[in-house]
Parts: structure tokens; sequence; C-alpha cells
């Protein structure tokens, strides 16, 4: 490491004096870079500064502006707030040099820019299209391209009101006529090139020598798309020599809907409710962060009741999740269904709360800007009470005498998928699969969000980094939860659970903003760009289980075959959530 | 690496497996089938399963349970039909999905829009019981239904719900959502008795 250091981020300006300068528009903040320099810059920042995790890489189109820009969200892993880095290029040649080489988590992040905002990456090992297929015709998340059920580039669609001339979108756009094609391509007559790229991007078939003295045979398989250990439609394609793994790429979009496009479609608030699907098993997260972010470019903050509430929910939804991943990685380590249905119904008492307060068990769609959408009756209250004094910290310990010591799943976790901590964290890996690596980094600590600095919790943090660590690091955080929900429910005041007056229809300033928490999965972002308008100019989730899959191949390298099943349990990844 | 942790981890199923049995002996039978017996394996004190047989047992409904929304009539000494939607389109154009469609209706004589619906149309194929629309009209016109058992054999026919469909009258929703029943009936007579004096000071100024 060079000796020099720099102190504040203001020098980068005496640096860099032709290549960085400051983002003035009004509402933006951070720094803009030549894409020529952008690789020394920010090797600078990480090396001299600290700024060592690269949170989130994604695009913005200025259309009709012919600007295409990149944003990064750079973050210290000591903790601190976001430096936001940005460089420009020409829309009609989008080219900017890969920071792959830095940052190693950038692989899938910028692979997903190039797929759906057509801004290339020099530089980047593999290239490829991520979400959409292969023979997919337009990047689009451009602002030009149209999608097949197109009516108008935001909502309310006038044709719903005050006409009202009923049809479906499916009449009109028929089967086979609902999607575009390349020039030239046929469906019918396709070969996927797509999976000779995917075999070639495992290369290192070539390079490795054999793992053991005996001699095996080098095959490729794909584990998925349709696989029950796979927790939807992901797949593996797996290089083994033998059965040691020793290369593997990830495939996935299977469930891709464009979650993006629709949300620039929306209004600010029809979009919460868009923000449920996503990772729908903890949906009060999603909603948080999207709340979290909206509010900052309104600059409003939610009444104390609502902060509660808000922590409340938030910490019941991290509950359920974990329970889900435990239950479910046990389920791929082979225990079949007795721990998850275990572990099920304690999630089950906490969806009637959710059900009782929201109006549903899953897609709650609760948090409003500067507030929640119902107020937490004193009926409710006191169940969440009940059970979390009473009743779910020792069910975590029965789980805990249930599982934690069997030598089964000592045998199949224990230093399996070892992640160290330099990898974790340029691997850009966040939540429990970070914590599990010895990296005590938790938003709610590292840069608090709400009224998180309140409440007494540890940051949960386990230093083998394997699939045994990851699954304690579980167990770790959800008591840590029931911690901060009995605080909350202790402290929670009454008043009012919005501010100001609800509206549908919400008037935000023009700039952006990036509203991070720490969801269940990991660091769950969003990054909102509003331009004054009604719907947002861009938005983007920077999504926990997508980005930590970056790690896959990583973990998985040197195990066997059998327990990239288990290393893919221990991520946990909702496909709602990777896909979008 | 003795076992003991797996011969530990079945002593808890064994618990859970004899646990199940004792609650059903205790219970002398009311465990299944009986509205206390839900309750209690929906509260935190449960021990054993919990699963409910659906469709035999059926989990009551919380107030709050939203599911494809609904338009509230009223109904006059006439036995008339009154809709409290006057077509103002909030609803319509803060439905995420976008899924409703409202035809206004024009008066005749003069063309100029009447303050209620010629149709309503709900595509709920599309509906994503997001509850937004009953959550922002102002005339506490369309509500969350509570029934959920709208599986239907053809969809192209019968799930784009016409307002004939819709309507239901509001003895229907006092009976599904009692509490904020009451507490919308309180503040509309709150703003009506705030109206009447604001007028009866307007009158004695004058």
């Amino acid at each position: 490491m060079n000796t020099t250091t720099i102190v504040s981020i203001d020098h980068l300006l005496e640096i860099f004096p032709d290549d960085v300068r400051r983002d003035e528009r009004s509402g933006y903040e951070g720094f803009i870079v030549k894409p020529d320099n952008l690789n020394k810059v920010v090797s600078d920042l990480r090396d001299k500064m600290g700024y060592d995790y690269l949170s989130s890489v994604t695009g913005v189109d200025y259309y009709p502006e012919p600007i295409m820009e990149v944003v990064y969200h750079l973050f210290r892993s000591t903790g601190g707030s976001a430096l936001v880095i940005k460089t420009q290029t020409p829309r009609d040649k989008a080219i900017v040099p890969s920071l792959v080489p830095v940052y190693p988590g950038a692989e899938l992040q910028e692979r997903e820019v190039w797929d759906l905002m057509g801004i290339q990456f020099d530089g980047h090992p593999d290239l490829r299209r991520i979400l959409m297929w292969e023979g997919f015709e337009g990047h689009p998340l451009r602002k030009d391209w149209r999608e097949p059920y197109f009516e108008e580039d935001g909502k309310p669609f006038k044709s719903r009101w005050p006409e009202g001339k009923i049809w479906r979108s499916e009449d009109k756009n028929t089967y086979r006529k609902n999607i575009q094609f390349s020039p030239g391509f046929d469906p019918e007559s396709w070969v996927p090139e797509g999976d000779a790229a995917i075999y070639a991007g495992l290369g290192v078939v070539e390079k490795r020598s054999s793992v053991s003295s005996v001699k095996t045979d080098q095959i490729i398989v794909n584990l998925g798309p349709q696989h029950p250990s796979t927790h939807g439609v992901f797949r593996m394609v797996v290089s083994l020599d033998g059965e040691t793994i020793i290369g593997l790429r990830p495939v996935m979009g299977y469930l891709h809907r464009n979650h993006e496009k629709i949300g620039e479609r929306n209004t600010y608030l029809q979009n919460m409710p868009y923000t449920d699907r996503l990772d729908y098993l903890s949906s009060m997260s999603n909603n948080f962060g999207y709340a979290l972010a909206v509010e900052k470019l309104l600059g409003i903050k939610p009444p104390e009741r609502a902060e509660y509430i808000r922590v409340i929910m938030a910490e019941l939804t991290r509950i359920c999740n974990h329970l889900f991943a435990i239950g479910a990685l046990l389920n791929d380590l082979g225990a079949y269904f007795t721990p998850i249905l275990y572990a099920l119904e304690e999630r089950e008492l906490i969806l009637d709360i959710f059900e009782a307060t929201t109006g549903s068990r899953m897609m709650c769609n609760y948090f409003r800007f500067g507030g929640v959408a119902r107020d937490l009756s004193g009926e409710i209250a006191g169940q969440i009470e009940k059970l979390v004094f009473d009743r779910l910290l020792g069910k975590i310990d029965e789980l805990d005498l249930y599982l934690t010591k069997n030598e089964i799943i000592r045998a199949r976790a224990e230093g399996v998928g070892v992640l160290t901590p330099e990898q974790a964290i340029a691997l850009s890996t966040t939540g429990p699969v970070l914590r599990a690596s010895g990296v005590p980094y938790d938003v709610r600590r590292a840069d608090p969000y709400s009224i998180y600095d309140r409440f007494d919790f540890d940051v949960a943090v386990r230093y083998h980094g394997d699939v045994y660590d990851r699954y304690l690091i579980r167990m770790d955080e959800m008591r840590q939860s029931v911690r901060i929900i009995q605080q909350a429910i202790r402290d929670l005041p009454q008043g009012e659970i919005q501010e100001g007056k609800p509206q549908y229809q919400v008037r935000v300033p023009a700039g952006e903003a990036y509203g991070r928490v720490e969801g269940p999965k990991g660091e769950l972002g969003f990054y909102v760009i509003s331009n004054g308008k009604p719907n947002p100019w861009r938005y983007h989730v920077r999504a926990p289980s997508f980005i930590n899959l970056t790690a896959l191949e990583t973990m998985c390298i040197d195990n066997k075959v059998a327990d990239a099943v288990a290393i893919l349990g221990s991520i946990d990844i909702v496909l709602g959530e990777t896909d979008r | 690496m003795d076992g003991l942790g797996i011969i530990k981890g079945l002593a808890v199923t064994a618990r859970r497996f004899f646990g199940t049995f004792k609650e059903d002996i205790l219970w002398w039978g009311k465990r299944y089938y009986t509205d206390k017996g839900i309750a209690r394996r929906m509260s935190s004190d449960v021990q054993g399963i919990f699963t409910v047989q659906y469709p035999e047992e059926r989990i009551p409904t919380p107030e709050e349970f939203r599911f494809i929304p609904f338009l509230i009539y009223e109904e006059n000494e006439n036995g008339e039909r009154l809709d409290r939607c006057t077509s103002c389109g909030i609803c319509a154009k803060v439905c995420p999905p976008q899924c409703i469609w409202i035809v206004r209706t024009n008066d005749p004589k003069t063309g100029r829009p009447v303050p209620e619906p010629a149709e309503f149309y709900i595509d709920v194929d599309i509906c994503m019981n997001c509850g937004l629309c009953a959550e922002y009209c102002p005339f506490d016109a369309i509500k969350m239904d509570h029934d959920y058992e709208l599986a239907v054999y053809e969809r192209q026919t019968n799930n784009i719900f016409n307002k004939e469909k819709l309507s239901k009258p509001l003895s229907y929703y006092a009976s599904i959502r009692p509490i904020n029943y009451s507490r919308e009936e309180q503040m509309r007579l709150a703003a009506e008795a705030a109206k009447a004096a604001r007028l009866a000071g307007k009158s004695q100024s004058n």
C-alpha cells in the first residue's frame, strides 16, 4: 500500500485536476471522472483513502441529451456514507473502462448495465447479456426503447379515465407478437450460441491442471434451471474435474420482468407495491429502502411512532427471512423438510401479525413516504410483545439445539465454501455472507438510518467464512433482531403515523438519492433520480441476492459438486430479487 | 463427533411429536374444527403442530385483509341504489398496474359530466391487491374485499369485473370491516356537523 495518505476527498481534485470535477447539477452529489483515467482514480480511492467497497454500479440514460452516465457508489468497509463517482460517455458510442480489475465485485453489475443500458465496459472479462436472453433486440432501460405493451411513457395512462373503454394488453399483442427480435433472428432455427459462450467463459478448464493425482475427466454439468436446490429458476454451469469444481458460471434472468423499467413508468407511490415483489420473503425491508430513498429526495422524516413501527416491522421481516433461509439451507443439505417446517411455524405467527396490520401476509405494501399506511393497533402490539418476549428466543434456542451441533450438518458445512474477508469485500458481498467472513459491516451500524442508532444491539460476526458460519450468523442475527424489537415495542410512542397529509401524487424535487438499508440478505439500495415529473427518471435496485452471486464461483472452486448446492443455499438468494 | 448432537436433535423432534398428542388429549378433541381450536393454533401459546386443514377449517380473516376491490352502494328509502363513487378517477390514477377503467356519465342534455360512473371495470387478472385505491378514495366508495376464493375455469370471460359485479351494499362493508366502518362514519358525521355549524355561522353573520 502506498504511504501517501489522502486526508480529504477534496485532494482528489488537486491530484487529478483535469480528470475529476464535482457534480454540480442541483440535487446531485459526488464527482464526475473522465472515463480515460477512471481506473487510476478509483485505484487511488481504494488504496489511499480506504474506499475498498464498491456497492452499486448502475447506468443512467439522459436521453434526449446524448449522454449516458455510469454511477458508482463506493463505501469504506469500516463504515461511513457513500462516495458517488460518475463517468459520462456519449450515447451512440457508450464505452467506459471496466472496474473489474480494481473491484472484482463489479463483474455481474457491469454485465447488467451492458445488458439493460447498452454501455460497454472495456476490459470486462466476460461481457455478455445477463438478464435478457441472447437474441433480444436493444437495451430495454434506454429511454427510447419501448416494450411491446407500450402505452405511454408514464402512468397514469389516459385511457383509464374518463373514457375507460376496456381492453386487454394481451389481445392487442397476441402470443408471438409480444416479443421483439433482432433483425434476421428466427426463434425456430436459432441455436443458443449463448451456451457456447458460457462454456467458453469457463476457460479455466484448460488452464488448471488436474487437482489430484488420479486421472479424471473434465466435464461440464448444468445444475438447473429446473433444479430443486436452486430456490427458483436459476442455473449454475459447473465445470468439473472428477467431482471437484474448477469453474462455475451463474446463469440467471429466467424471472426477469424489468422491474426498473416498470418502476420508471410508475409514479413514485405506485412503485411501493412493486418493491414487495422483489425479495418476496422480506417485503417490508424492500419498502423501507425505497421509502428512505424517496424521503431523502423529498427532505422529510416520518414521525416518531412511524419510525418505531418501521423498525419493528423490518426486524420481524429479518427474523422471517432468516428462519426461511436456515430451513431452506437444511433442505439443501438433505434434512428434508422437518427443519424448514419447524422454522416456518414461527414465521407463520409473524405473518399473521403482518396480515392483521398491513392486510397481506407477504405483499405488505406498508410503508408510505413520511410514514406508514396504517397504525399498529394495541392488540397487535400486544401480540408482538408476547411473541418477542415469551416465544421467539426459546424457539430459536430450540432450533439451535436441534441443528447446530448435529454432526452431519457440521460435516457437510464446516470448511465448505470458504470466502476470506479480503475476497468478501472485493467481491462486493453484503449482509450475512460478508459478516460470516469476519467483516463486521452492518449498514444499521456503519451508516445508521431511521432510528437504529437508538437501539442496543450487536453486529453479529463470524470468522470462518464457510457455510456453517453463514448458518450460525443467521441464528445470531435473529437473536439480535428480537433484542431490537423488545426495545422498540417497549419504547413505542403514541402519536401520528404519517408526516403531513397522505398524498397519492407526491411532488419530488429534482435530484438523485441513494437509500440503503440492511436487508435480511444484505445491503439493499435504491437509487432514484427525479427530474421533478410525477415519474422517476431513473430507478435502480441494488439487489443483494444478485450481487452476492458474484462470489459464488470463488466460494465453489475446489469444493465438490454436491457442495455447490449447500453453498448456494448459504448465500440465500431469492430469484424475484436476483432477476428483478 | 460422537453423535450426541444428532441424538439431542432427535430428542427435539420427539418432543414436538409427542407435544402434538399431548395437546390433542388436553383439548379433548376440540383442537380441530372449532373456532377456539383454530384461535389456539394461531396464538403464540400454541404447542405442537399448528396446521389448519383448509378448506374444512379456515383461519379467520383479519379486518385489514385485502383482496380485490369492490364498490360500495347505499340504498335510499325507495330501495334505489346510490353509488358512493363519483367517478373522480383517483383510484384509476393511483392504481399501480392500471387495472381500473372508469367511464364517466355525461348529462344527456348539457353534455357535462355527472358525478356517477356509467361503467366501472376492474381487470382482476391484473389487480395486484395493493389496496392503494381504497386507501386514497376520498369518498370511501371503493374498499378491499375479504373474499379470496376467486378461482374460475375460464379467465377470458370471467375476470373483467364490471360495475354490476363489483357493487356491494354498505351493510356488507360494515360487516367485514366494522372498526374501519365505524371510524369512517364518525368522521363523516363530524364533518357534516362542522359543515352545518359553518353554514349556520354564515347565515347568522349575514
